[in-house]
């Protein structure tokens, strides 16, 4: 029997983040061997114990959080290009929106691995280009006048994404969204670890927008 | 041997890294097209979505560029490049190589010297950051089971859920651009930013309806996010004084 294309972008989806797995720990394993330094399992502990509690966890939760949004093969190849909250989830949002497709549906797929390839592919190239002419492009990049927009890149990104999804969904985007700005008026010191409130969102949404469906609200 | 984290060794690994990137990148975005095409959608919006999501994508791309610099005066460019071209995140690689550098007693000063110290960094960059790349091929077919079974159950109630969890992600966002409000006038850019991207978008979405502007559709997102950061640069020197 033919394998349907969404199980083939399983099966090429796995080959592609498995050789990922792979390569990625050949590049510290590389470092130790050419330079004869292994750093001995203590300094590692240390640096991961600092670390990883927080990033496993957001880790585990992304993966939970965005793979339904990003079909099968953007999860497939955004989770190995990384970048994902700032760059490859608004693209396909984005995209998705702009194309008048949904997630989950064929149509949403192909779109939205498109607009991850693309994205992951320009980030890839300004990022090298960035580091081929890194003298020249210095001064302008790290200039003073241009550190207030680049500080300033999320909310200029989720400013406009919200306009089209808040409001959109207005009954649904209530509840999120005034938690959410009450906890971080109260907590700001929480912005550091906005990740983890990412699915802590998602549930009061869910949650939310089952009791509006419920009472037939929306 | 004396140690060089911006060695020649080091930017032969990046450069093969960063091919690895790009060449699945075109795996799947050629195989997507020929679907797009297979399957009948219309080519031109498939087209229409790469060139919007291209000019979308350059200016967090040099955001992520200047992390990249950020973490270069310390660890040299290759590293750094490597970590923020796969997987990674400035919010992420910043806090490995810190934490690190802290326990093993290293100032964050300086460019580092200690091969040892630079492949537990390198180490830790990547430990910390495996369950994200190790959990999708894991999980991601029994995620979409989940999904799926929701939305075979009741599918409008499947479609809320899916934009429920979008609009969570969101919420948590622009929740954070509040946290600075203490801060006095200061604390608020960020507030008036997301305000101005919004206002933009408003705007861009009363010209494609309105003034039947369609082609601005795919672009509205990107003229909002650039027009706040150009907002952003000019009102923060007049309230920063």
């Amino acid at each position: 029997m033919k394998k349907s294309y969404d199980d083939m972008s399983h099966y090429y989806g796995r080959l592609w983040i498995w050789t990922a797995v792979v390569m990625l720990f050949c590049v510290p394993i590389a470092i130790c061997i050419h330079y004869n330094a292994w750093p001995g399992f203590t300094p590692v502990l240390k640096g991961l114990i600092g670390v990883a509690p927080i990033y496993w966890t957001v880790g585990t939760i992304e993966v939970i959080t965005y793979t339904p949004m990003l079909g099968t093969s953007g999860s497939y190849l955004g989770f190995v290009t990384g970048n994902l909250t700032n760059l490859k989830v608004p693209s396909a949002l984005n995209a998705m929106e702009n194309a008048g497709v949904k997630s989950g549906t064929e149509e949403g797929e192909v779109i939205s691995t498109i607009a991850i390839a693309t994205s992951s592919i320009v980030t890839t190239i300004v990022i090298a280009i960035g580091v081929l002419l890194l003298a020249q492009l210095a001064p302008i990049i790290n200039s003073p006048a241009l550190k207030p927009a680049f500080e300033n890149i999320l909310p200029s990104l989720f400013g406009g994404l919200a306009v089209v999804y808040v409001s959109k969904n207005w009954k649904l985007s209530l509840a999120p969204l005034l938690f959410m700005i009450v906890l971080f008026l109260l907590v700001p010191s929480l912005a550091s670890s906005v990740g983890i409130l990412v699915p802590v969102g998602a549930l009061i949404s869910i949650g939310a927008a089952r009791i509006l469906y419920k009472k037939n609200m929306i | 041997m004396v140690f060089n984290p911006n060695s020649g060794f080091l930017y032969i690994i990046a450069v093969i890294m960063i091919l690895f990137v790009i060449a699945q990148s075109l795996f799947f975005l050629i195989r997507a097209y020929r679907r797009a095409r297979t399957i009948g959608m219309d080519m031109a919006q498939v087209r229409k979505t790469i060139i919007s999501t291209a000019i979308f994508t350059i200016a967090p791309a040099v955001s992520i560029l200047l992390g990249v610099v950020t973490l270069s005066k310390f660890i040299g460019l290759p590293l750094p490049w490597i970590r923020l071209s796969v997987i990674g995140a400035i919010t992420y690689e910043l806090p490995a190589a810190t934490t690190t550098a802290n326990a093993l007693g290293i100032s964050l000063s300086e460019t580092i010297v200690d091969p040892r110290a630079y492949s537990a960094i390198a180490w830790v960059m990547t430990l910390g950051i495996i369950p994200s790349i190790v959990l999708v091929p894991i999980l991601l077919k029994r995620i979409q089971k989940g999904i799926l079974s929701i939305k075979n159950k009741d599918s409008k109630w499947g479609d809320l859920f899916i934009t429920a969890m979008f609009l969570g992600m969101i919420a948590a966002f622009l929740g954070m651009v509040f946290s600075d409000v203490r801060n006095g006038l200061v604390g608020w850019i960020p507030i008036f930013v997301l305000l101005f991207s919004a206002l933009l978008m408003g705007i861009s979405g009363l010209l494609i309806k309105v003034c039947k502007m369609k082609w601005l559709q795919n672009y509205a997102l990107p003229f909002s996010m650039l027009g706040a950061m150009a907002f952003a640069a000019v009102i923060t020197p007049i309230i920063v004084k």
